[in-house]
């Protein structure tokens, strides 16, 4: 198997931008990559486009509009995980020497106030069973029932990540937050409040991906997605029932136990993480999913400043989903395009000093769960 | 007096008793019942009306309308334990949390959600 490092990183801001479409803001996210790359828009021989709202061949008008049509356009639905899935594709293709140089873009222009999608059946929205905020929630006090997490560590999350995305110019919330202001917002659904939740929002990210050269660059060190286990009925795959049984394995953790394995690198070795924090909560649970502390240390390792920029873990650095927003099909490639800046060390004021390992994770709707490792 | 129609047929009964499936290849239980166990892949999965009493083991209140959603708010959203081993998603019949607690007795019952365009009252089931 051929290694694959990444050549080229574009990104288009994340947030909102009325007037313009979602095949625009690929454009602009794909076009970066390229030149990043120093590849021609005929450079690439295959492209996988990660999407959840974007409608049929998204990836083609995105290509079509660069005159870069020919090769095989692949449109990835993974829900949250829908760039970490394009990059496991794009990613395995080059290692078997199927393809050299691949392109991996996603995008997403999400439709305002909570999430509507085709999961539900209609007699499910109508008797309230559907509020993503409200599943949320239930894992939320789940984990404070069962890690010692209080409403004032989801509110530190909040505090942390948006103080990182201060630096962030290509977030949408560039404001620090104080923890009186994070639970003073409106309850959205106990014990979540509005600043603890991401914005669904809009914005695009891109990569290259080509078979590794021997300079030095960022690798691909491992792509793995994982859906759920049946029985726990808090999953994200959100079924109607589930086991009164504690040890079904998450999404998230399969995906991590596949990544560690296959880049040989493990939690220990790790130097900077931009993991799901679709809500304060979840990027608790991450920590635990993930095994970046033992399950019901998620507390502990927020208390010790770990996570924070000055800490030896630090994550979520780009000021994560709650400081950028969450444009589905473009989030995960946004992870990778802020590790990849700081494995190479151009993160700027966001910079992890020395990183040398990264790890890029998202879960959600399906359930789907990516973890991606970049190592240098 | 308006009638009541069920939000979907084939969930619970007018008694009222939640509609599930048990299998008969591994014993589990489901809800609601479908044609397969979703643990094992059998097709032998019997209708069982589950037990109207649980417990509750998480719960919130919804402040928000969702998408599709043509009730009241706030409402009482969570998950209750039922004997036969399952978890439910469910609504509650109350809809402040800091009037729940961990493990309390929960009881089914069936709530108006809204009026349909003929006059007949909506209904969903809930434990409370
Ligand atoms: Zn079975």
């Amino acid at each position: 198997m051929r290694a694959v490092e990444i050549a080229g990183i574009g990104l288009h801001p994340f947030g909102r931008f009325d007037g313009k479409t979602v095949t625009e803001m690929g454009v602009a996210a794909v076009r970066q990559a390229l030149a990043d790359a120093d590849v021609d828009r005929r450079g690439f021989q295959a492209a996988f486009c990660g999407t959840a709202y974007s409608g049929v061949a998204a990836g083609h008008r995105v290509l079509d509009a660069l005159g870069a049509t020919g090769g095989p356009i692949v449109d990835v639905e993974a829900g949250c995980a829908s760039g970490g899935a394009a990059v496991m594709m794009a990613a395995a293709a080059i290692a078997s020497g199927q393809y050299d140089t691949v392109l991996v873009f996603g995008m997403e222009k999400m439709p305002k106030g909570i999430i509507r999608s085709s999961f539900f059946a209609p007699w499910q929205e109508e008797a309230g069973l559907s509020p993503a905020p409200a599943y949320f929630a239930l894992r939320a006090q789940r984990l404070m029932r069962e890690s010692g997490v209080t409403k004032d560590h989801l509110a530190d999350v909040v505090v942390k990540n948006r103080g990182n995305g201060v630096h962030n110019p290509d977030a949408m919330f560039r404001k620090e937050a104080t923890a009186e202001d994070v639970l003073a917002s409106r309850l959205v659904c106990e014990p979540l409040h509005l600043w603890m939740l991401c914005s669904p929002n809009e914005g695009a990210a891109a990569l290259v991906l080509r078979a590794a050269s021997t300079s030095g660059g960022v690798r691909v060190a491992a792509a793995a997605l994982r859906s759920h286990l049946p029985g726990n009925v808090l999953s994200e795959a959100t079924p109607m029932s589930g086991l009164v049984d504690d040890d079904v394995t998450p999404a998230t953790t399969l995906a991590a136990d596949a990544a560690y394995a296959q880049a040989g690198v493990g939690p220990d070795d790790l130097d900077v993480v931009e993991l799901q924090d679709t809500d304060a909560a979840r990027e608790l649970l991450s920590y635990e999913e993930l095994g970046l502390c033992p399950i019901g240390g998620a507390a502990k390792l927020l208390d010790e400043g770990a996570t924070r920029m000055d800490g030896r873990l630090p994550v979520n650095p780009s000021g994560g989903l709650l400081s950028k927003g969450e444009p589905l099909g473009a989030s995960a490639l946004g992870q990778l395009v802020e590790l990849t800046r700081q494995l190479r060390g151009d993160a700027g004021p966001r910079q992890v000093a020395g990183a040398k390992a990264a790890l890029g994770h998202t879960v959600g709707r399906g359930a789907n769960a990516s973890v991606v490792i970049l190592t240098r | 007096m308006a009638d009541a129609v069920a939000v979907h047929e084939g969930l619970f009964t007018t008694e009222p008793r939640l509609i599930g499936g048990n299998c008969a290849a591994c014993g589990r239980h489901q809800f609601p019942r479908g044609p397969l166990c979703p643990y094992c892949g059998s097709d032998e999965v019997d209708e069982a009306l589950l037990s109207p009493s649980g417990t509750l083991w998480m719960w919130t209140a919804v402040t928000a309308p969702p998408p599709g959603y043509r009730g009241d708010v706030p409402y009482g959203f969570g998950v209750v334990e039922l004997p036969e081993g399952l978890r439910v998603i469910t609504r509650l019949a109350e809809s402040d949390p800091s009037a729940l607690t961990f493990g309390q007795a929960v009881t089914l019952q069936l709530v108006r959600l809204h009026s349909d365009d003929d006059g007949n009252d909506v209904v969903t089931w809930a434990f409370g």
